[in-house]
């Protein structure tokens, strides 16, 4: 299919001004800074403006958030992208009930700030609290609780769906449940999200009970989930740098909210940011080694107890804004499988294996056994199973064939890659993980699309 | 009416600061009503869209402010200031602070062709803030007491060609904030003029080069001190104040060959 029937004009009256007003400009990144496309912004300040805002505009929309998604999926090449982060209000919040409604483009940071005064929190939250509810939906977000909680979709309630058109949905699982569920996970192609209502859970002090514990290889930490199955958070970090008797080493840890009530008060602002692009060479297998051996050695005992803040334990990268700078200008590449238990243990050696004889060290390497409870999601990422994410530093020649291995094994493996944290699967290789993709493409909204999506249905037979 | 008990901004904590806002969608304003409505402020809230204010009012009703009445009204309208002022102090009950945050970018370039696009620019940044302050600074006077938190702009503090009929308006509305000021301040009543640089908001996202304009909740935090502190005039964000300085005072001849 080509471009153009992809990306038909928008209702309404063909306006040249109105596309040259705009700027084309590649200030919207993704996280991973990889790939960078020039792009249309339009800023979107109230729930009335879309469809009126992309009116006679060429070239397709999207709506996009904070870009934390770190490929192609919040980037649209010289399309539109609807910025919806200044439509962040609050409709309703009931402390009974625990059902908070906000505007889409409302961050998890901005309704943390809200909720915990008010003794809530998060019911699923990301390793970051800059993202926001429409992305949280979009991409179906899972945390540290999937193995208890499911997505972050099992706790949205209903919300509000407006299309191209002009037409306006409450979807819910008893009102419009299709577009509930192809909404949920649906990488923001059904249509721009106006609100979203989700339950939040209650809790009386900031405070995580915290446990880390090392382990020594796969077996170790499967032994470690099946005994922890029960704690409300668990993930798992691993150093895969190492081999030999080091060989997927790692630290497990597990926090539940504190019972003994304690301080609620909102987290202040974040002071520290990374300053400039480090060079291309600041990561490289020496530094990272280096960094991983420090990881697991600064917990001295094999087993550490503490009561922790939430911030530290949910989102220790939040404390730099902008840390993603740490890998240069040619950014990084993000890799996220789920495989499922039959292979899972097996699949995950073999991956971690190839990583290690790779010499390409992934600096963070987040190890965690997904649970059962279902998605909503038509396009969900999470099934029961493992769940490895690794970040690698862009370099030429080397991350690109790696990651495209690392695909093929999570296919034969019977897995299948996080759309969000993908810049590099292959049409082939995203419609084997995600044959019910021809089911979303129904639901797209024929104004919206992303080059994520260009990119996995560009190859596409019977369309 | 009831006395006042003549603190003006500074209340007691059982008592919630009441607070006017003209213009309650701008961003401006938005900003700075969510951190008076997490203090448990009440607010009434006036602006020309009604669904955007519905969405201001029942935000802020959940931020935690004690009291959201609203009105949708064109301030253009100077006639129906003093019904709209009665009915707004009569639904709070009173009034602490009267923020007056409406106003208009204009469109520079038609306006200086056209002096219809300039006489709208002057009108409601300009003379319908006149309107409304003369008749809120009697009402302040009567009391001896509150704080009148005007947004004006730094583009006041000298004609430029890219937008000196906004700065014009803005000027104007600077000196004569500086009179009332002179006049009432010996009664008890403060006048705020507020003077931002280039804010990141709704006005402003069109503009070459926004995404590097100051941050909204910066301004508003700001804003809300300076209304506590009873500042006269407040720069935001505070370098504002030395860069405005130095470009008053570059001399007219240099001046006028520059592209600001």
């Amino acid at each position: 299919m080509s471009t153009s029937t992809l990306r038909p004009a928008a209702h309404g009256t063909s306006s040249a001004s109105a596309d040259s007003a705009r700027r084309l400009d590649t200030s919207f990144e993704s996280w991973g800074r990889f790939p960078k496309y020039p792009a249309h912004l339009v800023p979107m300040h109230w729930q009335q403006e879309f469809p009126a805002n992309i009116q006679g505009l060429h070239n397709g929309a999207l709506p996009v958030g904070m870009g934390r998604s770190y490929g192609d999926s919040c980037l649209l090449k010289d399309g539109n992208l609807i910025v919806t982060t200044a439509m962040n209000r609050l409709l309703s919040f009931d402390p009974e009930t625990g059902i908070l409604t906000a505007e889409a483009g409302m961050t998890l940071a901005q309704i943390l700030d809200f909720a915990v005064p008010r003794g809530f929190f998060l019911p699923v939250t990301p390793g970051t609290k800059y993202v926001t509810l429409g992305g949280a939906v979009a991409n179906d977000i899972h945390g540290k609780n999937h193995h208890v909680a499911g997505t972050f979709g099992n706790h949205v309630t209903e919300f509000e769906l407006v299309r191209s058109d002009g037409s306006h949905r409450r979807c819910s699982r008893t009102e419009n449940p299709d577009w509930f569920g192809a909404t949920i996970g649906g990488l923001g192609l059904t249509g721009v999200l106006t609100w979203v209502s989700l339950r939040m859970r209650p809790i009386v002090s900031r405070a995580i009970d915290y446990e880390g514990i090392q382990f020594h290889g796969i077996d170790e930490f499967l032994a470690l989930t099946e005994e922890y199955k029960h704690v409300e958070y668990t993930v798992s970090w691993i150093d895969c740098a190492s081999t030999g008797k080091n060989f997927a080493r790692g630290i497990f840890m597990l926090g539940e909210h504190a019972q003994v009530p304690g301080d609620l008060k909102p987290s202040s602002e974040p002071k520290l940011v990374f300053p400039v692009e480090a060079p291309g060479f600041a990561l490289n297998h020496t530094t990272v080694s280096a960094f991983n051996t420090v990881f697991f050695h600064k917990q001295r005992k094999p087993r550490v107890q503490s009561l922790q803040d939430y911030e530290p334990f949910f989102y220790p990268l939040d404390a730099v804004l902008r840390w993603n700078r740490l890998y240069g200008k040619s950014g990084l590449l993000q890799f996220q499988y789920a495989i499922p238990w039959e292979s899972a243990r097996q699949g995950t050696i073999a991956i971690l294996t190839e990583v290690a004889k790779s010499g390409l060290a992934s600096f963070l390497a987040v190890l965690k056994a997904f649970g059962d409870v279902p998605s909503p999601g038509l396009l969900s990422f999470p099934q029961p199973g493992i769940t490895l994410a690794l970040d690698f530093p862009i370099k030429a020649g080397l991350t690109f064939p790696l990651v495209e291995r690392l695909a093929d094994m999570t296919r034969d493996f019977g897995g299948r890659l996080y759309p969000a944290k993908d810049a590099a699967m292959t049409a082939d290789q995203f419609q084997t993980f995600y044959p019910q993709w021809r089911q979303l493409e129904r639901f797209r909204d024929p104004v919206l699309t992303s080059s994520f999506w260009e990119r996995v249905t560009g190859d596409r037979p019977n369309l | 009416m009831n006395s006042n008990n003549g603190n003006g901004a500074a209340r007691s904590q059982g008592e919630p600061m009441k607070i006017l806002v003209l213009g309650a969608t701008s961003g401006i304003a938005e900003a700075t009503c969510r951190l008076w409505a997490a203090r448990g402020a009440s607010l009434f809230l006036v602006a020309r869209n009604s669904e955007k204010l519905a969405a201001v009012a029942a935000d802020l009703k959940v931020r935690g402010a004690s009291y959201v009445d609203t009105a949708v009204a064109d301030l253009d309208d100077t006639s129906s200031h003093p019904t709209l002022l009665t009915h707004a102090i009569n639904s709070l009950t009173g009034m602490d602070v009267a923020y007056l945050a409406h106003g208009i970018l204009g469109d520079q370039p038609r306006a200086e062709q056209d002096f219809v696009v300039a006489e709208q620019i002057l009108h409601t940044n300009f003379v319908s803030v006149v309107s409304m302050l003369t008749w809120l600074a009697n009402y302040c006077v009567q009391r001896h007491s509150g704080v009148l938190a005007v947004l004006s702009s730094v583009a006041g503090d000298r004609g430029r060609k890219s937008n000196y009929l906004y700065g014009a308006s803005k000027a104007g509305l600077s000196a004569f904030l500086g009179g009332l000021r002179n006049r009432v301040d010996r009664e008890g009543v403060t006048i705020l003029n507020i003077k931002p640089g280039p804010v990141k908001t709704g006005m402003t996202s069109h503009m070459k080069g926004s995404e590097k304009f100051a941050d909204v909740n910066v301004v508003a935090k700001a804003i809300v001190k300076a209304v506590d502190k009873r500042y006269d005039v407040l720069y935001v964000p505070f370098q504002w104040g030395p860069i405005m300085f130095v470009i008053q005072h570059i001399p007219e001849r240099i001046f006028k060959k520059l592209n600001l």
